[in-house]
């Protein structure tokens, strides 16, 4: 039912939306003072929906509540550890994050443009990328294991500068191929069982799958914090999740695949805001 | 490997495994989505298809489906109908069909072929996320999808 000419048909007849299962009504407000856009107008480029949810309203009121406060958040211990490493000097060069950059606050805005094509070598780049690459060149340390507790952690707390800001990934220009790569593999049946991205999160959101209810598999609350896992998830590493239960040969966490389904997944979610850190069941 | 020798394994492989006079996956024919001849010739035991439907490392059918016959299998999914009364809407014949590749049936739907060994994209060695090491096998065997059809059969609209 989630298909715009449906939709327009249904809007016709002046029935009610409610057709299915759908995402709840409750609004999304963090620390009872940060209102966060968890609904809104699908972008341009998003041909099949005409409305784009954050995966929070799929969740049980249990696990929202988790999310609308901090101090209930379990993300935040993370977060918390984040911001000491990002003062804390490793590598050979004896030289912390905040060495070269202010306060973690000045990358506010970052994450909701994140990924972009780096202008100098014209790559793709994530989130994750640009961590490394720091850790890696300018600190002279060892790079991080990209679903690592100190890698998700990092990722959570850079994020968390742009919480509440819509997100809003470029997907022209150089950027264009990636995202038509990330469009691409979204649309593609992996896996003996044939699902692609779309036959469940945009054909089928708000049905249950087994236990599942399932989201338009957003990402504008990555990483987020699972509880069945007690740890931070990377993007790349719910997407092999997804991938690897349609029975197909996922692709790896920081492979070039990955990085252009991130791109487009992200695309998706313009206009949503950022919510690092979400808490998911 | 070339794609010769691939079907020589494959071959191989089920020659070793299959029963015989069992129909493999890609000798099944389909007549308007229809399979007519039973795949192995033993009548399927509607108990045991009733548990391939249910649970969910075999069919798992109840993750997209609900049906009301087994109550008792808990969170029955909602993205294909629900399987009330398909005894009664379709023909053995029809439900084989639909069970080995609903594809031949309804183009395009979301509903995995149950019955078939090749021509995926990236397929898997099952749920690992790893590349298989060998010829693939169907998700249900030719005498799994005949226990799920007479299962099918029995569900009857009162
Ligand atoms: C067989 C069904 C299925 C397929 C195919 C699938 N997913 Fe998912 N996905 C799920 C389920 C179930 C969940 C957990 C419930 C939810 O959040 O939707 C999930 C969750 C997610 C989430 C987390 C959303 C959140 O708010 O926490 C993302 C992101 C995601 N999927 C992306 C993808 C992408 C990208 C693909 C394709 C590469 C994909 N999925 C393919 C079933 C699927
Ligand atoms: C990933 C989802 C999914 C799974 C798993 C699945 N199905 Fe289906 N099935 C569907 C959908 C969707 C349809 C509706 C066909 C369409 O319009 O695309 C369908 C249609 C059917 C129908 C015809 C429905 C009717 O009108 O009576 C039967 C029978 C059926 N499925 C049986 C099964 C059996 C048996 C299994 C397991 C061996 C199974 N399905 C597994 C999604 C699924």
């Amino acid at each position: 039912m989630n298909f715009k000419a449906l939709t327009a048909a249904i809007a016709m007849m002046a029935m009610p939306a409610a057709v299915m299962a759908d995402p709840d009504d409750d609004k999304l407000i963090i620390n009872g003072e940060i209102e966060m856009i968890s609904v809104a107008k699908a972008p341009e480029h998003l041909e099949n929906l005409d409305t784009i949810y954050s995966g929070w309203h799929f969740r049980t009121d249990e696990t929202q509540a988790l999310q609308i406060d901090d101090f209930d958040n379990p993300a935040m211990i993370f977060v918390d550890q984040a911001a000491d490493v990002y003062e804390t000097v490793d590598g050979a060069a004896g030289k912390s994050c905040a060495s070269c950059h202010d306060g973690v606050e000045s990358f506010a805005g970052l994450t909701a443009q994140m990924p972009k094509v780096d202008p100098e070598t014209g790559k793709l780049v994530v989130m994750e990328d640009l961590i490394n690459e720091c850790r890696t060149e300018r600190m002279e340390a060892d790079a991080w294991k990209w679903s690592g507790a100190d890698m998700q952690g990092m990722v959570a707390l850079i994020g968390l500068q742009s919480r509440g800001m819509p997100m809003n990934v470029a997907i022209d220009g150089p950027a264009a191929p990636y995202w038509e790569q990330g469009k691409e593999m979204y649309y593609t049946r992996y896996g003996q069982l044939e699902l692609s991205c779309a036959n469940c999160h945009e054909e089928n959101y708000g049905n249950m799958i087994r236990a599942d209810h399932l989201s338009q598999g957003m990402i504008n609350g990555f990483p987020t914090y699972r509880l069945k896992q007690a740890k931070l998830i990377s993007r790349h590493n719910r997407f092999r999740g997804c991938i690897r239960d349609t029975r197909a040969e996922t692709f790896a966490e920081g492979s070039d695949e990955f990085r252009a389904l991130e791109l487009y997944v992200a695309s998706r979610g313009n206009g949503l805001s950022v919510e690092t850190p979400a808490v998911r069941q | 490997m070339t794609k010769a020798l691939k079907l020589g394994l494959a071959g191989m492989l089920c020659a070793s495994t299959a029963m015989a006079g069992e129909i493999k996956p890609k000798d099944v024919s389909f007549a308007d989505g229809a399979i007519e001849q039973s795949l192995t010739g033993t009548p399927g035991d509607p108990e045991k298809g009733a548990t391939i439907v249910g649970e969910k490392s075999m069919g798992n059918c109840v993750a997209c489906h609900q049906v009301s016959a087994l109550a008792d299998v808990p969170f029955q999914g909602e993205v294909g109908p629900p399987l009330d009364g398909a005894g009664d809407r379709w023909t053995e014949a029809e439900l084989r069909g639909l069970v080995a590749n609903a594809k031949m049936t309804f183009e395009g739907t979301v509903m995995p072929a149950f019955y078939k060994d090749d021509g995926f994209i990236r397929p898997g060695d099952a749920y690992t996320g790893k590349a298989p090491s060998g010829p693939l096998e169907p998700i249900l065997s030719a005498q799994d999808v005949e226990d799920v059809v007479a299962f099918l059969m029995t569900l009857k609209e009162q």
